[in-house]
This record gives C-alpha cells, structure tokens and sequence, in this order.
C-alpha cells in the first residue's frame, strides 16, 4: 500500500517546467527558490553597499552626484546634483539594511535551509501546509519589486526614494518624505512580513505535529531548535511592526495622529514599539546561524554537541530576554536613569546563554577528531567573528558609553560583525554543508577554501577600521566626512572591494560545481553527519519519507 | 494512511492558534498606543508635566530657576515667544509666567501647543494649574495676546535623589496649526482672501 502511493505521487504529481517552481508545494523546491532569491537580493544588497565604500574611500562627494545624475536625470546645476547624490547615498543606506535584512537573510535562513532541512531532520515527509509555504514564498517577490519600485519614485521633496534609514523614524518617515516613496516601502514591508507570519505558523505546525515516531523534543537537531525559537519570536514581534508600520501608513494618508505630536502623539513611540519588534529581530537573523554552526561543529569534530540540552534551552533564553531590552537601542531618547539601569543590566544579561553557546561549541571541538572541510572553516569563521562582535555588543550595552558612540561607526561595526559576518558565516557555511545533499554535486573544495580566506580577509579589513572610526566620533548615515577620518576609510573600502571578490569566487563555485557534476554521494561527511537528511539520496527524493522512520 | 485525518485536524488547530497570538499581537502594538499615553501622564515619562488644582500649602526656602523655551512649527504663520527668559522661585510656590502670541498671518488662525520639560525626570514634579496649552487658541489676522502659565513645582523633588544636581527646568512649547488643511491650500485661501479685501 505505502508502496503504490509512493510510486503514484512520483510519477503523476511532479509538476515540471515552470509549473514545477510556479505552482510548487514541495519544501525542496520552495527551499530551493528562497536560496536563489536569497543569493539575487544579497547580490542587490552587496552592490549598494560596494557603492557607498567607493563613495567613503576618500573624503568629498565622488561618485553620487553622477550616479542621480545616470539615474534619475536630475542635478543640472553643479548644487543639485551635489543635493540629489546626498539623498541617494541615504536611499542606498536604507535599501541596503532592508534588503540584506528582509530578503537576504531571512529567506535564506528560515525559507532556504529552514524549508530544505527542517521536514528532513525530524522525519516529515513535507511541510505541514504545503500551498501556505508556497504563499510563503511568492509574497516576496512583490514585496522586493515594491522596494525597488519605492527607489524610483518622490520621496522628500524634488528626491526620490526612501532616506531615512531601515528604522522608518518619524517625523521623517511621514510628514519629511510626503512622496509616495515611504508608502511603497511600508506596503514592501506589509508583503515581506506577512510571508515570515505564515512561514513561521507552517514552522510550528510543522516541528510540533509532523515528528516522525520516537522524535521528541529533546531529540530534534539543534538546526531544528533553532528554526523553532526562531519562528516563535517572528510570531511574536513582526505583527507589532505590521502595526506600527500601519500605523505610519495612516498617519501619512489618512490623517491620523499616533506619531504626530500635534495631534497628541508622540513619535518616541514608534520607537518603542520599532524596537520591541526589530531588537527580537536581530535574533530571528542569528538564532537559525547557531543551529547550522552547530550541526557543522559536531559533523566535523566527529563528537555529539556539548552540552545538547544546555545548548536548546540557551537558544529558548536568549529568544525570550530578547524581548524585554528593546529601549537599549534608544539610550539617548530621554529615559529616566532608571530605566536605563534596567535596560543596561538585562541586555547584558543575554551575553550570558551566548556565552553557553559559545563555550558548548568549542568544548564540542575540544578533544575531537576535527576535520578543517570547508564547512568547518566558516564555522570557526563564525565563532570568532560573532564573539568579538558579541564583546562589542556588551560595550555598546552600557547607557554611558552609548551616549558617546550612539549613531557612530563603532555601532555600525558591532552589527556588521554579528550579522555581515556572523549570520553571513554561518549562511555560506550551510550553504557549503549542505550543497552536496541539495544538488547532489560536490563543489571545487579549493574554489570553497578560497572564497572563505578572502571573504574573511576582506570583510575584517572592512569592518575592523570602522571601529576605530566610531570611537574617533565618525557619524553614521553620512555620505562625506572630516580628512581626518580618511585613513580607516580607505582601508575600510579596499576591504569591501576584496569582500566584493570573494564573491564572485562564491558564484564561479557554484557554477564550477554544476558544470562538472561530480557526484556527492549520499553522505560526503561521514559517519559523523548524524542527522536524518544524510541517510537519504542526494539530492534527496522529490517525496520522502513515505515510510516514516523510527527514530530510538 | 489512515491517520492523515486526526493529523490534518490537529494541524488546524496550532495553526489557528498560532494565527490567533499573531492577531494578537497586532492588537497589542494598537493597545500600546494609549497605554503609552496614559503611562506618560503617570509617570511622567519623556517630561510630560502634571496638572493641579491648587498649589500645595507650604513652600520650602530652597530655590530653583525655571527657564521658558518657545518653537512654532513651519506650518503656523505665528510669532511665538516666552515674555521673560525665566524665573527663579520657591519650591512649592506657585507662580506666573507669559508667552507672546502674534499672528503674523491675513487670516484667523487656530493653534494648539504641545508641552514637556527638561531634564525630563523633572516632568513628574512640574505641575500646571492654569496653562493656554490646555485648550485651543484663535487669533484673529495681526492679533497678538500674553497666554499665562501657572505653575508650581512639587515640594517633593527635593527627596529625589535623580533630581538632586538639577538647578534649573525648562518648560518648553511648540505650537502647531490645528487646521487639517496643507499649507499649500491655505496660501491659495489667504491670496483669495486678498483679492476680496482689495
């Protein structure tokens, strides 16, 4: 019985074509499509901010005036262009934090890996809706078109697009940017967060009710804790920012008061409820990052995690304090002394399940058979780049020292440090892990091991300057800057243009690996590789699971 | 294959949950909107300043300074200033101070002000008896009037250990048009307004 249904679904509901992706049901193929978009929007994303470097390389105005000049025809006069390139680079600014946020590493990490891996490890033979996941997925395309549409018409007066940073901050945000450029951006926003609502309620269906027998909770990958905390803070805080985004919508069209102080609003509060949605958020972009460069670790060290309970419940920890510090980004709003103190000591308080995870992962390592393959190598990669940018997160967490260095360069770096490089790590390092079992081809390991030395090189010569600069007082969100500052910029930005290449090792990778198609094999990793996605085919059947296994 | 029944049903079930928490939650973020509001007033909270009856019966010997501040947004043709820089009182005592009010513009003009205070852990000591923040205030084409604040500051910011190097509050307005019409539109009113009179 099990058998003929198997064959049945094989050969009569395996859509092909464009059909095939279109129309698709299948977690693989959505997961698929996730990375792929993924890949696009990071490679948007990563040309914006290769832009604003060339542009910091040296002090003065470069390149922006000309590229509003290219492309929106505007800036006759020497002065307007001057003006209309000032507003592009913060165009740039804003659409760079929300692409490489919303659509890169998101829908790389809870659509991609998420859809791929998280069926595979606990025994399901799909997801738990399957026409909901492919909502999931086609609501984002819209939502990216929309975002680039809101570059291309009025913002603030005589400009286009939106330039007021990915925090969307009032009064900016409505009555300094009447153009419908700040509409487009909410709407984008709408889309983006409605796809993550109904990926992260399929998520919980899914971990919750489609375990293979023997799978309990205490079982589950770590990758799959992970997706599971994950979701439930997106559950949580994106439908505050749906409202508070609302909320900006109707306060710019329709007459509303909730940001406008002259109507008896108080734009502080968007702040707040900004932060009490985008302060989980950045945990959304890192937690999954931690489930993968667990499963790399223990893979490589050839040893079980240390401490797996230790490990799950850190995850829980750091996803539930997640949501009582929020006002640490808004230290110098007015708050009372002690408030601050409260926001001071919980936020510190998070570094404390972050230290769990990052002493469980080298105790994991420690007195194991450690094996440097290429996932291995971002792995490390991550490690210590998430922890120094964790050690600058815990300077920052101070009220006194923010007042110094809040809106500075040393902010900028801190987050790049967790999210370019740390969450980023951990994606090219599942990218790397699971690239055989995904396409059944193995990449170039040399081509890999390239891509990672010169992605790390370039991306702590672009990052580690900018602490300096932070210190030394250089403002965010600025398209020039004092000749003193010039140094560590161009450092800075030969960084980035290094970065920039190891990309295009990344994508000649993928080419490489399509091209010559050596065969993976089920389990390139070996015994090691313990989870239930490595005793599968590779790439993996289009149904699996039809005989649920049996997990002791 | 017979248990896809049960499974599908029970999938429902969290998933409605799920999408109950998020609606939910949505509803929270609207909720917050006049929690805010009313925690502000209590607390004192970003500097928003109290209201009183009356002034309390004994004031102390210690002194401080309040300072006034005075803005009008873009969108109000209004002259707006503080008539004195600031006062320096007793702690308890109730006082008196004027703004300056003019309409610079060719036609009535209908503002109203918002208000708070700084350092703003100061807000839940300043308490207002009488303010002309407290209500909207026409002025006629070239009007101008004095608009009063009285006010007091609480006897018990001297037990406040956060208050204590503070030697000066300022209590600062901003006024704002309290039309809903863009300030294009009400260019082209007061041009035709012109027209008329001439």
């Amino acid at each position: 019985m099990a058998n003929a249904t198997t064959a049945h679904d094989d050969h009569e509901h395996n859509p092909t074509g464009w059909r095939r992706y279109v129309y698709s049901t299948n977690h693989k193929d959505i997961g698929t499509m996730y990375l792929w978009f993924a890949i696009f929007s990071g490679l948007v994303g990563g040309f914006m901010s290769i832009m604003m470097r060339w542009e910091l390389m040296e002090p003065g105005i470069q390149i922006f005036h000309g590229l509003a000049h290219m492309v929106y025809g505007i800036g006759d006069t020497s002065a307007d262009a001057i003006d209309a390139g000032k507003n592009m680079f913060n165009v740039f600014v804003t659409a760079h934090g929300l692409l490489m946020i919303f659509f890169m590493v998101m829908p790389a990490m809870i659509g991609g890996f998420g859809n791929w891996f998280v069926p595979l490890m606990i025994g399901a033979p799909d997801m738990a809706f399957p026409r909901m996941n492919n909502i999931s997925f086609w609501l984002l395309p819209p939502a990216l078109i929309l975002l680039v549409l809101s570059m291309f018409v009025e913002g603030s007066s005589g400009t286009f697009g939106v330039g007021g940073g990915w925090t969307l901050y009032p009064p900016y945000s409505t009555t300094g940017q009447p153009g419908p450029a700040v509409d487009f951006a909410i709407l984008s926003m709408h889309l983006a967060g409605a796809s993550s609502i109904l990926g992260a309620i399929n998520f919980i269906t899914t971990i919750f009710n489609m375990r293979a027998p023997g799978m309990t909770l205490h079982k589950m990958p770590l990758f799959v804790w992970s997706v599971l905390v994950t979701v439930f803070l997106l559950l949580l805080s994106l439908p505050v920012f749906a409202g508070a985004i609302t909320m900006l919508l109707t306060d710019r069209n329709f007459g509303t008061s909730f940001f406008r102080p002259e109507g008896g609003g108080d734009p502080i509060l968007y702040q707040h409820l900004f932060w009490f949605f985008a302060h989980p958020e950045v945990y959304i972009l890192i937690l999954p990052g931690f489930g993968i460069v667990s499963q790399i670790i223990s893979t490589f060290s050839k040893k079980p995690v240390f401490g797996y309970l230790g490990m799950a419940y850190a995850m829980v920890a750091i996803g539930l304090v997640g949501f009582i510090v929020w006002a640490h980004h808004m230290y110098t709003v007015g708050m009372a002394v002690d408030t601050q103190a409260y926001f001071v000591a919980a936020t510190m308080v998070i570094a404390v399940p972050t230290g769990v995870k990052i002493f469980s992962w080298i105790a994991t390592m420690w007195g194991g058979s450690i094996e440097f393959r290429t996932p291995m190598l971002w792995a490390i990669g991550f490690i210590f780049l998430f922890t120094v940018g964790g050690v600058t997160g815990v300077v920052l967490a101070n009220a006194g020292v923010d007042r110094s260095l809040h809106d500075t360069y040393y902010v900028v770096a801190h987050f790049h440090y967790v999210l370019s490089l740390g969450a980023v790590f951990s994606i090219f390092g599942g990218w790397y892990y699971w690239f055989p079992k995904m396409f059944g081809y193995m990449y170039n390991p040399t081509l890999a091991r390239a891509h990672f030395w010169i992605q790390f090189i370039g991306v702590n010569l672009l990052f580690f300057p900018q602490h300096f600069l932070g210190l030394a007082g250089m403002p965010r969100r600025y398209i020039d800057y004092p000749d003193v500052f010039a140094g560590w910029n161009y450092v800075s930005s030969i960084g980035s243009y290094i970065s920039a290449f190891s990309i295009l090792i990344f994508l000649w990778c993928i080419i490489e690996a399509f091209m010559k198609k050596r065969v993976a094999g089920d389990n390139p990793w070996g015994e090691s590789a313990t989870t239930l996605e490595w005793t599968l085919s590779s790439p993996p059947p289009f149904h699996q699971f039809s005989t649920l296994p049996v997990i002791r | 294959m017979s248990a896809g029944q049960p499974r599908e049903k029970s999938n429902l079930k969290v998933a409605i949950v799920a999408g109950g928490v998020a609606m939910g939650m949505v509803g929270v973020a609207y909720a917050a909107v006049p929690l805010y509001q009313i925690f502000c007033q209590i607390t004192g909270f970003g500097g928003t300043t109290q209201r009183a009856d009356a002034s309390p019966q004994q004031a102390l010997d210690q002194k401080i300074t309040v300072a006034f501040d005075a803005n009008v947004n873009a969108s109000l043709s209004w002259e707006f200033v503080p008539s004195q820089h600031s006062q320096t009182i007793r702690i308890g005592e109730q006082a008196l101070a004027f703004y300056k009010a003019v309409n610079t513009s060719r036609r009535p003009v209908t503002g109203t002000a918002t208000f708070n205070v700084t350092p703003v852990g100061a807000g839940v000591y300043f308490s207002k008896i009488e303010c002309f923040c407290f209500t909207e205030q026409t002025l006629q084409p070239g009007q101008s009037i004095d608009m009063p604040v009285s006010y007091f500051v609480d006897p018990d910011i001297v037990k406040d250990p956060d208050m204590k190097s503070v030697k000066t509050i300022t209590l600062s307005y901003t006024f704002y048009a309290v039309d809903e019409e863009p300030v294009k539109t009400s260019s082209t009113t007061s041009s035709q307004h012109d027209n008329t009179v001439n």
